[in-house]
Order: structure tokens, then sequence, then C-alpha cells
């Protein structure tokens, strides 16, 4: 005497994950924080773009220095920036806030009493996070992209070598360095993905996570840890800067990747064991 | 205090398959203890009959929610077994839960989306739901508990009624064949407590099975069919509600004028009523097995002014306060 359609519907996975993405990217402090991250490349473009008759040239960090030469290097300086402190603070608050939010607003009980099988939801959650950190460096990017061609212009790049290659090749290594760091990120939401599982309250989460990556960040600057330094989250970060060789340096890129997946891999198993198997009592 | 489960019938020993199809919630020793050392639920056989309105009452901290949670699959149970609609949970939550409506100690929305939203956001997560119609039955479920006018209002900016309303809503996104409501009425005011116990019955009437909890006891004793009560993690009693209260000593009490209060206790003692008690005006006694006009034949005939009588049976606050001997709400 079933009322009620009880088998799973095709399609109804990505039902779900439009939902989340909905949720995710239209909350009104994400994007807060994504406008945020973009004012970065912009208020950077304008300084230089101000000061670039004085002789800043050569000052500052390496990327910095280029920019004014290169709109295509305000992207490169603008990540280069924003990876220390700010990309980890803004994915940290979407990432450890994907379970725990649900959880502190009570909206999980009923999301399970839906039901959402667990592991199921889990993903779809990743995919949130995931979606928001892509988004995070895309928009870094992208303001970088029309800033730096609106204030200095687009150029083939020179390469740290002294090698100038022509324009469309320097957009194709700019577009790999998004594309690295974006995945440098997996670690991170996998981090703040099982930090959320843990608590109820999301902002916690977000600190642990936020925590761990700037943690990551001090340890691998000691030279008396150098050899725990490779496992550290934050070890190959900075190695985007191989794209901007004549030559990039595959294992180093290959060995940043496989860091980051076996970040994912550890991390994603813990938060799965713990999500579905955790009392949901808030 | 023991754990006194009683069937619904009371001859009782019905076969187990043939009991087990007509029941739509089914315990066995289902116990929780918290990692607090607490025990909420202390090895409980829940019998919700197919059909019923199932009131589960009991004081503030006695194990409602959690039990309701154990039910549905958002916390394991210690030890014991929970059969919901002839399925095991939590192992058979796919495909049992679609068809069970719930709302779990209060309701909880994103604050920032629409009521009608929110409704969406849950029925695409819903993986047996049909999109097609998503909009229609979120705006039905809408209608159907008064909240058509605020649908496009965000949740922040909802009465905590009806907030409370919206949590209906969501039970009631599909037709469904067991709705579990934890406290529904919870913020509702009188009209909106009124409506919810219509509802209630609306949806039995059509078959649905309803278990129903709250702390208030007067609240459910107006639509429940049966009733299972709950004190300090146990289930103290469960069973048909008639046959609950009836199963209580019938009370009489009568109205007199002062000078008539001693023959009127004469009269009802020489009868051979037990525990006769006067307050002020008012005489009461165990009515026992003598039938009420034999004694008010009787006190006429005595010359007693008879200024009011009547026969009351003990409704189930003091059928609790019988059971434990204490207050109804007191808390652990
Ligand atoms: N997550 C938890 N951890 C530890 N103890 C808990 C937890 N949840 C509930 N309890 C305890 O379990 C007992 C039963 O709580 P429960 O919420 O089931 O009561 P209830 O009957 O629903 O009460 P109310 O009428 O107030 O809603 C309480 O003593 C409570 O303190
Ligand atoms: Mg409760």
């Amino acid at each position: 005497m079933s009322l009620v359609e009880v088998a799973p519907r095709r399609g109804s996975l990505l039902r779900l994950v439009r939902s989340e993405l909905r949720l995710v990217l239209g909350r009104r402090r994400n994007i807060v924080l994504l406008v945020g991250l973009s004012l970065v490349p912009l208020l950077l473009g304008t300084v230089l773009f101000l000061t670039q008759d004085t002789a800043l040239d050569g000052q500052g960090p390496g990327f910095v220095g280029r920019v004014t030469g290169n709109g295509l290097f305000l992207v490169i300086a603008s990540l280069f920036l924003c990876l220390p402190f700010l990309l980890p603070l803004t994915i940290g608050i979407a990432s450890g806030d994907a379970i725990a939010g649900e959880a502190s607003a009570g909206t999980l009980r009923y999301l399970l009493t839906v039901p959402v099988a667990r592991g199921r939801l889990l993903a779809v959650k990743a995919v949130g996070a995931l979606a928001f950190a892509a988004s995070a460096v895309t928009a870094i990017a992208i303001v970088g992209v029309v800033a730096g061609a609106a204030f200095f212009g687009l150029r083939g790049i020179t390469l740290l070598s002294g090698t100038t290659v022509p324009l469309g090749d320097g957009i194709l290594r700019v577009a790999a360095v998004v594309v690295y760091v974006g995945l440098s990120m997996t670690g991170l939401v996998a981090v703040g993905l099982f930090f959320s599982t843990l608590t109820e309250v999301p902002v916690g989460a977000m600190a642990a996570t936020v925590v761990t990556a700037i943690v990551c960040g001090v340890l691998d600057q000691l030279p008396q840890l150098a050899t725990i330094a490779p496992a550290l989250l934050t070890h190959h970060w900075l190695d985007f800067a191989e794209f901007l060789r004549l030559e990039p340096d595959w294992g180093v890129l290959g060995q940043g990747l496989a860091l980051q997946a076996a970040w994912v891999a550890i991390f994603g198993a813990l938060a799965w064991s713990r999500f579905t198997t955790a009392d949901v009592s808030s | 205090m023991t754990d006194r489960p009683t069937g619904a019938a009371p001859s009782g020993a019905a076969p187990v398959a043939s009991e087990d199809a007509d029941l739509a919630i089914r315990t066995d020793g289902l116990t929780k203890r918290f990692r607090s050392g607490q025990v909420a639920v202390a090895g409980i056989d829940l019998r919700v009959p197919r059909g019923a309105v199932y009131g589960f009452i009991g004081p503030n901290g006695s194990g409602k929610t959690t039990t309701i949670r154990m039910l549905l699959g958002l916390v394991r149970p210690t030890s014991g077994r929970a059969h919901l609609l002839g399925g095991a949970m939590p192992e058979a939550g796919a495909g049992v839960l679609p068809r069970v409506g719930a709302l779990v100690e209060g309701p909880a929305f994103h604050p920032y989306l629409t009521g009608r939203a929110n409704l969406g956001r849950l029925d695409a997560s819903d993986a047996t739901a049909d999109p097609r119609t998503a909009r229609q039955r979120a705006d039905e479920a809408l209608e159907r508990v008064g909240l058509a006018a605020a649908a496009a209002k965000p949740y922040r900016q909802y009465s905590l009624g009806m907030k409370q309303r919206l949590g209906l809503a969501a039970a009631l996104l599909r037709p469904r064949e067991l709705l579990v409501l934890d406290e529904p009425t919870n913020g509702l005011d009188p009209q909106g407590t009124r409506e919810v116990r219509n509802l209630v019955r609306e949806l039995a009437d059509h078959g649905t099975t309803v278990l129903v909890s709250s702390h208030l006891l007067a609240e459910i004793e107006q639509v429940c069919s049966h009733v299972g009560i709950m004190s300090g993690g146990h289930l103290l009693l469960q069973g048909d509600r008639a046959e609950l209260t009836g199963r209580g000593l019938p009370r009489l009490s009568l109205q007199t004028s002062a000078d008539h209060v001693g023959a009127a206790a004469e009269v009802l003692t020489g009868l051979g009523l037990t525990d006769v008690q006067t307050a002020g005006h008012t005489v009461s006694a165990l009515l026992g097995a003598v039938p009420p006009e034999k004694v008010s034949a009787a006190l006429v005939h005595a010359g007693v002014d008879l200024l009011g009588l009547e026969v009351r049976r003990p409704n189930l606050e003091q059928i609790f306060v019988e059971l434990t001997g204490e207050g109804f709400d007191v808390a652990r």
C-alpha cells in the first residue's frame, strides 16, 4: 500500500548538487568573501598603476615588480599574495561550514530524514566546497587579467630565465598556474570537511582549518623540520612558479599534486568514517 | 520504576508475524546511553499500530526526542532494535524514510532562504521525489499549514509559530504513511494548536499513522487513539487511550449546603463508597460498583440538598501521577 514512490530517480544526484551549489554560491557571506578576494588584484593593480613612475621596480616580491611591465603578472602576483593567508581563510570558512553549518542550524537532521544517505551528502558537500574554492581562485584570476589588461596591457611574458614567450603561450602558462593553485586547495578543502564533521560549531571548524594551513606554512619554514616538510599541506603551494620556467620541472609539480591527493585521501576517509557513524543530536 | 509495556489488546499474544504487519512502529529493548553516561532511553518496547494516532507523552527530559531520533536513524541505539513501517532502522532508511514525514525537536531551516525555497531545498535532496511536481507540492503543503501568504518571506523573518508551520509543511511535502511529530504545537497560538489538532485528525482519517510527542497531556489527550507514557527513559504504560483512562477508578463528587455535608457523607459511607472526603461544600468518594443514580436517589431520600453531582474518570495526568507518585512536570 505504498503511496510514495521510493525508488531513486535518475538525475537526483545532479539535482541535489545543483541545490548545494546554489546554496553555497548564492549565500551572501560567501559572495562577500569572493568580492573581497577580487579586491586584491584590483587594489594591487591600482596601487602599482599610481606609483609606477616612482622607482618601485625590482622591489617587493619578485612577481609584484614585474606587474607594471605586463598585466598578466597581476594574476600571478595576486595569487602569490593571497596564498599564505587570504585564500586559506576564505576556503577554510566555506569548507569548515559545510557540515557544521547545517548541524548548527539543525537542517542536518532534516536532510538526513528526507532521507539523504550520509555518504552522498558528504560527497555533495565536498563538491560545494570545492566549487567555492575554484570560484575563489578563478575570481582572483579573472579580475587580475581584466585589471592587468586595463592598467598595464597584456603582452608575451618574460620567463624567470629571461626568455620571452609570445602572448598566447603566456596566457596558457598563467592559466596553468591558476589551475595548479586551484588543485593545491583541494587538500585544505578535505581538512575543512573533516573538521566540519567533528563539531556543531561552524566557527570552530573554520578556525581549525585556517590554523592547519597557517601552521603548515610556518613549520615549512623551519630548517629543523626539513625531514617532515615535504609532507606538509603547504609545501608545494608556491611551486606554481615552475610554469614560469622555460622547462617546468614536472617532477616537482607532480609531487605537489600527489601531496594534495594524499591529504584528500586521508582527510576524506577520516571525514567519511566520522560522518557516516556519528550520532546527529543537534 | 519498572518498565511495564502493555499491549493494545488485553488478550495480547498475537502471532509475531501478523502483529508486525499491523504495526507502523515497533521497538524492542530500544536503549540509548550517551557518552556522558546518561541513559536517555532505557529499553523501551513501543507498539504503534497502523492507523493510530499515538500520543507519546512524558515530562521534559524523559527521552521522547532521543527515541524519535533513534526511530529516524539519526542516533544509533546502544542496544535494542527499531522497526519503522516494517524496515529495520537505520539500515532500511533509504526505502522507509521517504514514506515518513518528521518534525524533530522543532523546525530548522536556512534563515536566508524563503519558506518556499527551503521546501525546494528539501525536495531537491529527496532522490525519490519528482522534480516536475516540486513547486506544486510545496505550494500545496504551504497552503495546508496556512503559510501561503508568507511563502516568499525569508525564514529569518518568520515568527515562532510560522516556523513551526513551515516544519509541518516540510513533513507534508509528499503523501506519507507515517508522521512523526515531536512537539508539533510548540510555539503555536491557540488557533494554531487547534489547526494542528484538526490536521492530525484529518491525516489520521485518511489512514496516516501519527506519532505525536508532547509534554502537555491535555493537548494530546483529545486527538489520540493510543498513548505511551514515558518517564525517566522508561515507557511506563502504553495502549488504547480509552482503555487506559477507563481503567482508572471513577470518583463521584457532589455539592450540597453547609449543614448537609455531614449527612451526605454518611449516606455515601452507608452505600459502601470508599475514600469519602469532604472539602467545603463538596463531598467526594470512590464510586466502586455502585450506580450513580442509586446514590442520588439515596441522597434525596435522606433529605440532602443536592446542588450538583458528577462522576469523573481520571484523566491521563492523574493516571500518570498515580503511576509515578509525582507531578507530571518533573524533569530529570
Ligand atoms: N546529545 C546528548 N548527550 C547527552 N545527553 C543527552 C543528549 N541528548 C539528550 N540527552 C539527555 O537525555 C535525556 C532525554 O532527553 P530528550 O531530549 O530525549 O528528552 P525529551 O523527552 O524530548 O524532553 P523534552 O520534553 O524537554 O523535549 C535528557 O536527560 C537529556 O539531558
Ligand atoms: Mg524533546
